[in-house]
């Protein structure tokens, strides 16, 4: 049965560079890394040293929390280093990439024709059990839990998000439908797919098989797993859901069809500053200074990895992150802006009416990282709300947060969302209130609290 | 610019930590950003934040003031020369008022943002934009006749009572405007309720033309004077007694599209608080024992105070109903409880203060329960869910 959910409130923040439908294939850079932080809550333990050599699928590290999850290397090559930062925290393991690339061989075989013990003993291995995440709060799945669902979104609405229907056109169908396959060994429950109503749907999701499609309409944040789940199969205290992204699950489909470990995956190169938006192959964990090279435009600009309300800064010659489809390019925002509250702002973009750029629909803006104002007390009500589509009432669970109160966090839904899903409250935030980490914060107490 | 910059970013070390001014900082800062957006980038978090701050959304609820502003100065006038039977042109009528105005104004801003920044620099953080509004507020609800160290003395108690001892802007449960008004009424009566009060002059009572009359439609109602109370288009422009900015409905139209257009203030409230006032004037009506609850229920949204606080005052979001349910029910009972006010208790003729301070404190209550209601709707979603999984 598939059901059409048309969602109203939201917002799509109008950005320029949105990257154009051609795909470039730049060929591998040569430095990779991984980086412990994309993974929320685990504590990384060293498998190996700088100079070591490694191959495509060798364990870097693993959780000390869950030994049985493994961190795996992109590419086969040398350790180059073991950054550290303060308390010796790892912060990256940085790999030189060999010229001919050698992979760790693990067996191939149909999904279907294996027990849920092995195909989780072979994800964990091979170090694509961490590609899964878990709702509640958005953290690796312990090995031995079992989900209600697992939920693919089929598409992206964040900003600049890269299209996945044009993404999908050039990946393989059989990879997909193996992943999927893995995937329904993993749960008893439903596999969700789910695919926008506002776009042509991409025939490898049409003519998948073992998945429940199901279609979302309406602004960002409709395409993120939180929401959909909130309207498909809702978790409260009891009970967990997966999601996966859709090039993750190609990932995990290769290591069955092929038998490697192979983090490919084509990325959206975004934003103002870039000179030639498009879409690149490229790999997880890749330095990305070689799509940037004499393609961004001059000045003092910002490097995300991801998209701009929810990916992390990164230098120029940073890494891909784990999860991420899209590198985001925007100017910096160190400026002084004089008598910016009586500024007309024919040019100011804002959710609010508040500015006459309100009369100039369909303009596209180069949005920079200024603030934009100071850190203020909460004044403004009912501004959260319009851009969660969800029955949760935002401000009251950031409150909740902020008092460190266990029971209403509960109550007032923060099992149902991560940080992506209040991304664009902060956005919208007149008191420049940080949600984001505030919401981190309260999912990190409630881990405590509740283990 | 670049001149005035260069200057700010010569003083501003002796401001910060370690500096001469220390203690000054959040003076300094309050100075800054008002004529500086700060240079301040993200730094975790969204990488891009909306255009919108504080400032903006407070500079607009001044300017959506403006016109029952400029509308109050030139009445003031206007009814001034009226009682004296002086004839006047509009300029000279328009800057009686503004003289007469203007000081109050000054007083209030003085002696609230002295209280703001003095507790800015205790607490050690940035002066809140909120009293940009209530420091326009306090003057203009309040009759001409009150003296400027009542104004004074009632803008410090507001600011300290009314919102700081809270924790300031944000964190306040009454209106700070109306908490001075109230503590004016309540600690002057004569100069809030008094026949003389609303007309500059009147309390002098020298020269003041035989059968002139300063008192308010509302004060005529509640005395029983329906013949006295003026036409209802004389209460729509507003050419009729009253405090200072409350009394043209015209004026209060425009601001409200003001506030309506900008999204500033909240269409919910606005459009309950009318449709409360209309219910309980109805229900008068239909039970009228006497002139005061025959007066048509429309009509009751015309008089007094009631457009003025429905558009700024009950919209306060900070004091208001903080879900949009909520809203609703908190603006309804607004309108509601200030007519019962109006036309049922004597000793009150005007019930648009107390509705709102009353509503005020049971707004969190009113919230409470559309919270309590959304965990109930949202433990009960959840359960159904997991039984269809099974």
């Amino acid at each position: 049965m598939s059901k059409v959910i048309k969602l109203k409130k939201g917002l799509n923040i109008p950005l320029q560079g949105k990257a154009e439908k051609e795909l470039i294939e730049p060929g591998l850079s040569k430095n990779f890394a991984v980086r412990p932080d994309d993974f929320f809550g685990i504590r990384p333990k060293m498998m190996v040293r700088a100079d070591d050599q490694v191959k495509a699928g060798t364990p870097l590290f693993f959780d000390k929390y869950n030994p049985d999850v493994f961190f795996t290397s992109p590419v086969s090559g040398k350790i180059l280093a073991v950054n550290r930062g303060e308390r010796r925290k790892i912060l990256e393991v940085v790999i030189r990439r060999d010229e001919e690339m050698a992979y760790e061989e693990f067996a191939k075989s149909d999904p279907l024709k294996l027990s849920r013990e092995e195909i989780a003993g072979r994800l964990l291995q091979a170090g694509l059990w961490p590609l899964i995440k878990q709702r509640p709060y958005g953290i690796i799945p312990k090995p031995g839990s079992k989900p209600r669902s697992i939920f693919v979104s089929g598409f992206d609405t964040a900003p600049l998000a890269p299209d996945y229907s044009f993404i999908m056109q050039e990946t393989n169908a059989a990879e997909f439908q193996a992943g999927i396959n893995v995937l329904g060994r993993l749960t008893d429950g439903k596999v969700h797919l789910n695919v926008s109503a506002d776009s042509p749907v991409p025939g490898i999701y049409a003519n998948t098989s073992g998945v429940q499609l199901n279609y979302f309409s309406g602004p960002h944040p409709a395409g993120n797993p939180g929401v959909q789940i909130h309207y498909l199969d809702p978790i409260h205290k009891n009970g967990q859901v997966w999601h996966i992204g859709p090039q993750d699950l190609l990932v995990i489909g290769r290591l069955f069809l092929n038998g490697k470990v192979d983090f490919s995956r084509i990325v959206a190169l975004t934003g103002s500053e870039v000179l030639k938006p498009r879409y690149y192959r490229t790999m997880m964990g890749a330095s990305v200074d070689n799509l940037l090279k004499e393609n961004t435009r001059e000045g003092n600009l910002r490097y995300i990895s991801g998209n701009v309300l929810t990916g992390n800064r990164i230098p120029y010659n940073g890494f891909i992150g784990f999860f991420d489809s899209q590198i985001t390019v925007i100017p910096e925002g160190a400026h002084h802006r004089f008598l910016g509250w009586a500024d007309p702002g024919f040019d100011r973009f804002s959710a609010s009416r508040a500015f006459l750029s309100s009369l100039r629909p369909g303009r596209k803006y180069a949005l920079d990282t200024n603030y934009n104002g100071g850190p203020r007390a909460y004044v403004i009500t009912g501004e959260y709300e319009r851009v969660l589509p969800m029955d949760i009432i935002p401000q009251q669970l950031i409150k909740s947060i902020m008092v460190e109160d266990i029971d209403k966090m509960e109550n007032l839904g923060i099992y149902e969302v991560i940080e992506e899903d209040l991304a664009l409250c902060e956005y919208v935030c007149t008191s420049k209130t940080e949600v984001q980490s505030i919401l981190r914060g309260g999912i990190e107490l409630m881990i405590r609290e509740t283990s | 610019m670049k001149l005035l910059r260069k200057k700010l970013d010569k003083i501003k070390p002796h401001f910060q930590k370690g500096g001469r001014f220390e203690k000054l900082h959040s003076t300094f800062e309050a100075f800054e950003t008002f004529l500086f957006v700060p240079d301040t980038v993200t730094a975790r978090g969204a990488h891009i934040r909306d255009s919108i701050d504080l400032k903006r959304t407070m500079i607009i609820v001044v300017v959506a003031m403006i016109p029952p502003l400029l509308f109050g100065m030139w009445n003031t006038g206007y009814q001034h020369f009226l009682a004296f039977g002086i004839e006047a042109g509009f300029w000279e009528t328009f800057l009686y008022g503004f003289f007469r105005i203007l000081p109050i104004i000054i007083v209030s801003y003085v002696s609230g943002l002295t209280v703001e920044f003095i507790f800015a620099e205790i607490r050690g953080h940035e002066v809140n934009e909120g009293f940009l509004v209530t420091g326009m507020l306090i003057p203009i609800i309040i009759p001409i006749a009150v003296p400027l160290w009542m104004v004074s003395v009632a803008t410090v108690f507001a600011v300290i009572i009314g919102k700081e001892a809270f924790g300031g802007t944000g964190m306040n449960i009454l209106n700070p405007a109306l908490t001075a008004r109230a503590f004016l009424f309540f600690a002057y009566p004569i100069y809030l309720s008094g026949d003389d009060a609303y007309v500059d002059g009147l309390m002098n009572g020298e020269g003041v033309i035989d059968g002139f009359s300063g008192a308010t439609p509302l004060a005529n109602a509640a005395q029983g004077n329906i013949d006295a109370i003026p036409s209802s288009l004389e209460m729509f422009i507003g050419t009729i007694p009253g405090s200072i900015s409350e009394t043209s409905v015209v004026a209060i139209l425009i601001g409200a599209g003001i506030l309506w257009i900008t999204g500033v203030g909240s269409m919910r409230i606005m459009a309950s608080v009318t449709a409360g006032g209309l219910v309980m004037g109805l229900l008068l009506n239909i039970f009228a024992v006497n002139p005061l609850m025959e007066i048509p229920a429309w009509e009751h949204l015309i008089m007094g105070g009631f457009a003025f606080g429905a558009v700024y005052m009950a919209t306060d979001p900070v004091t208001a109903s903080q879900t949009s349910t909520g809203k609703y029910i908190y603006g309804f009972l607004i309108g509601f409880l200030a007519i019962l006010i109006r036309v049922l208790n004597p000793a009150f003729p005007e019930g648009m203060m107390l509705a709102i301070l009353f509503m005020n404190v049971f707004a969190p209550l009113i919230d409470h329960n559309i919270i309590q209601a959304n965990i109930r709707r949202r433990i009960k979603r959840a359960g159904a869910s997991e039984v269809s999984n099974k």
